[in-house]
């Protein structure tokens, strides 16, 4: 991809005091993109995104912003602006008044900012509240008006920082395609932090997923959820089987791994040097079972079985090991498998993946 | 809860502000539109020429001259005040800011030391500076330490009035002030350098509209009790630069001259009631102007 970038984290570590926050990262985000950092909570995520606002300073390395340097830069000179989690609005001046604030700030005149304002609030909405205050708004409302607020100046970059954690289950959901229509209308490059797996691969062009103080996988929401490069990852992002076991061939990109369940396995492999022991990893929804077992087919006992509506969760014991699998409940009246059947599972030798210790 | 209950129980409470409160002001009220005694004290006889004696003096040919001499120190009371409310709130506010940045453990050490001279008589607190800035004092001494000339006379000066007055009263300036910036969101702060605010920018529309409840709070309790004082300008002022507190003072006792003492203490009672009228109505206006 020869797309110039918005933002390069170059080598950056941070330290507070003997904690460890950000690690020697290193990366790029491309202009006009959707970028999420993605990672449980300490992973560096928010320290790395304070840092691109200008609230943190890196320990070492440096950060650039289209091309300049920017890691000594005051918070107040960057062309980035930032949603806050609880939206920081200002809770004593009306909504007109908070869209405008960054503008008169970057000594706008009057009648351009009246016309930004209310071009703003048209974008998001909310012209009939120009008036209010933002304690009479609803959460939804808020975090419009913080969109909007952050977007006034027409930023270089949009930080947002877990935005939607405060919303109801409902609102999420529709403020997750909102905001997405919003980075594809504007062309702005957003980075959205959050520790959310389903609102990352959901919306994100690209994610970064983070853990322990490091970037741990750069890709699109695919490649993160079907090629893990690591065992970190493979947990992290939606559920996954993990079994133990032995690699006794590599050549080249596969790998053939011998495991609890008998049979040997020939597989992508992701950061193998050579023979040893490795984990295969396999994804439940990607394990057939009964006359959908195709593949690596082996025969096991049901040992659980946890109904979810579009979706039935069952954990199969085979020899020593077991393995959960889902099963999609494609029919009204499907024969759901009896605890303590004896059933056939399978899969395809191409979904598995062999991952480095 | 019964009617008789509520009318019975909330008696101490009235009594309590009746005695303490309207009696006293009646009494002062009263007073100061009787006759002065030959010998001190009053007669009971219905006489406004203590209100007029603020004004005019009367002269030789009982015609009413037109005297300054009290309307000066009516205006000095209110300059002096509001001096010493203005250096206490630039003073307060850095420092409230600063306690409410540090960790809880610190913070209540802090605002702990914050009212420990509360702890130790305020006469003895206001003797102390008379050992600071008086001659040959601790200022003069550091003074001449760091080169300067031989001088003295800090002392006396309405300077010193105003350092006793801000010493004095400091702390409830704080506190208020304190109580309200504490609860500004950092995020505020922050949001308000994301908006390309610099530092200025942050203070003048985040930190202090924010703060302004205290401001007020802290800036009438300091205000207030600063215009009826009366040690800071006897023991600091030297008594050269009368102020309502001490002009009161030495009408009852010295001159002898009740009514007339009353009749300023009365007046001293107006302005206060005018600060607090004037504030209320502000308040009012700001609570009208969110809804």
């Amino acid at each position: 991809m020869s797309r110039s970038s918005a933002i390069e984290v170059v080598n950056v570590s941070k330290n507070f005091g003997d904690y460890t926050a950000l690690d020697h990262v290193d990366f790029k985000i491309f202009q006009n993109e959707f970028f999420t950092l993605l990672g449980p909570s300490g992973c560096g995520k928010t320290t790395l995104l304070r840092m691109i606002a200008g609230f943190e300073t890196p320990s070492s390395g440096t950060l650039l912003l289209n091309g300049q340097e920017i890691a000594q830069m005051p918070a107040h000179k960057r062309r980035v602006n930032t949603v806050f989690q609880n939206y920081a609005l200002f809770p004593h001046m009306t909504l007109s008044q908070n869209i405008a604030f960054g503008l008169k700030n970057l000594g706008w005149d009057k009648a351009r900012i009246t016309a930004r304002v209310g071009q703003m609030l048209e974008m998001v909405h909310m012209e009939q509240f120009a008036q209010r205050k933002p304690d009479q708004l609803s959460g939804g409302q808020r975090q419009r008006i913080a969109l909007a607020r952050a977007l006034a100046a027409e930023p270089e970059v949009l930080l947002l920082d877990e935005p939607l954690s405060a919303l109801d289950l409902k609102l999420r959901q529709a403020m997750r395609d909102e905001l997405r229509a919003l980075q594809r209308d504007t062309g702005i490059t957003f980075v959205f932090v959050t520790h959310d797996q389903e609102e990352a691969l959901d919306m994100s062009d690209r994610i970064a997923v983070m853990g322990k103080g490091r970037v741990q996988q750069i890709g699109s929401p695919k490649e993160i959820y079907e090629d893990p490069t690591n065992r970190f990852v493979a947990d992290f992002i939606g559920d996954t089987n993990f079994l133990e076991g032995e690699v006794i061939l590599l050549d080249g990109a596969k790998a053939t791994i011998r495991t609890a369940l008998g049979a040997e396995i020939t597989t992508t492999h992701q950061g193998l040097t050579g023979p040893g022991p490795a984990t295969m990893s396999i994804r439940p929804e990607k394990i057939g079972v009964g006359d959908q077992a195709e593949g690596v087919v082996l025969t096991g006992t049901v040992r659980a079985r946890n109904y979810m509506g579009g979706f039935t969760h069952y954990t199969v014991q085979i020899g020593e090991q077991t393995l959960r699998l889902s099963r999609r409940n494609a029919h009204s009246h499907q024969d759901s498998l009896e605890i303590g059947a004896a059933v056939q599972v399978g899969f395809r030798e191409s979904d598995a993946r062999v991952l480095g210790q | 809860m019964s009617k008789a209950f509520r009318f019975w129980g909330l008696v101490p409470a009235w009594a309590l502000m009746i005695l303490t409160l309207i009696v006293p002001i009646l009494i002062v009220a009263g007073v100061s539109v009787a006759e002065r005694g030959a010998y001190g004290g009053f007669n009971w006889a219905f006489d406004l020429s203590s209100y007029r004696q603020i004004l005019y003096t009367v002269g030789w040919t009982d015609e009413l001259e037109f005297d300054p001499k009290y309307v000066l120190i009516i205006g000095r009371t209110l300059l002096f005040a509001g001096g010493a409310t203005l250096i206490s709130l630039l003073l307060a506010l850095p420092v409230a800011y600063y306690i409410s940045q540090q960790s809880s453990r610190l913070k209540t050490i802090l605002l702990y030391l914050v009212t420990l001279p509360f702890w130790v008589s305020m006469i003895v607190r206001v003797y102390a500076w008379l050992i600071i800035l008086g001659n040959d004092g601790l200022l003069e001494r550091i003074y001449r330490i760091f080169g300067g000339a031989d001088i003295s006379g800090f002392l006396f000066t309405p300077g010193a009035m105003i350092t006793g007055m801000v010493y004095s009263y400091i702390p409830l300036m704080i506190l208020p002030v304190y109580a309200s910036v504490e609860k500004i969101d950092p995020a505020l702060i922050e949001a308000s350098h994301d908006l390309y605010g610099g530092r200025w920018t942050a203070l003048k529309r985040v930190i202090l509209p924010l703060a302004a409840p205290g401001l007020t709070a802290g800036s009438i309790l300091v205000f207030v009790p600063c215009l009826g004082t009366v040690l800071e300008p006897m023991l600091l002022g030297g008594g050269k630069q009368l102020m309502m507190g001490t002009l009161i003072q030495t009408q009852f006792g010295g001159a002898r001259n009740w009514p007339f003492g009353a009749a300023i203490a009365m007046v001293l009672l107006i302005l206060v009631v005018l600060t607090l009228l004037l504030n209320a109505r502000r308040a009012g206006r700001q609570m009208e102007a969110t809804l």
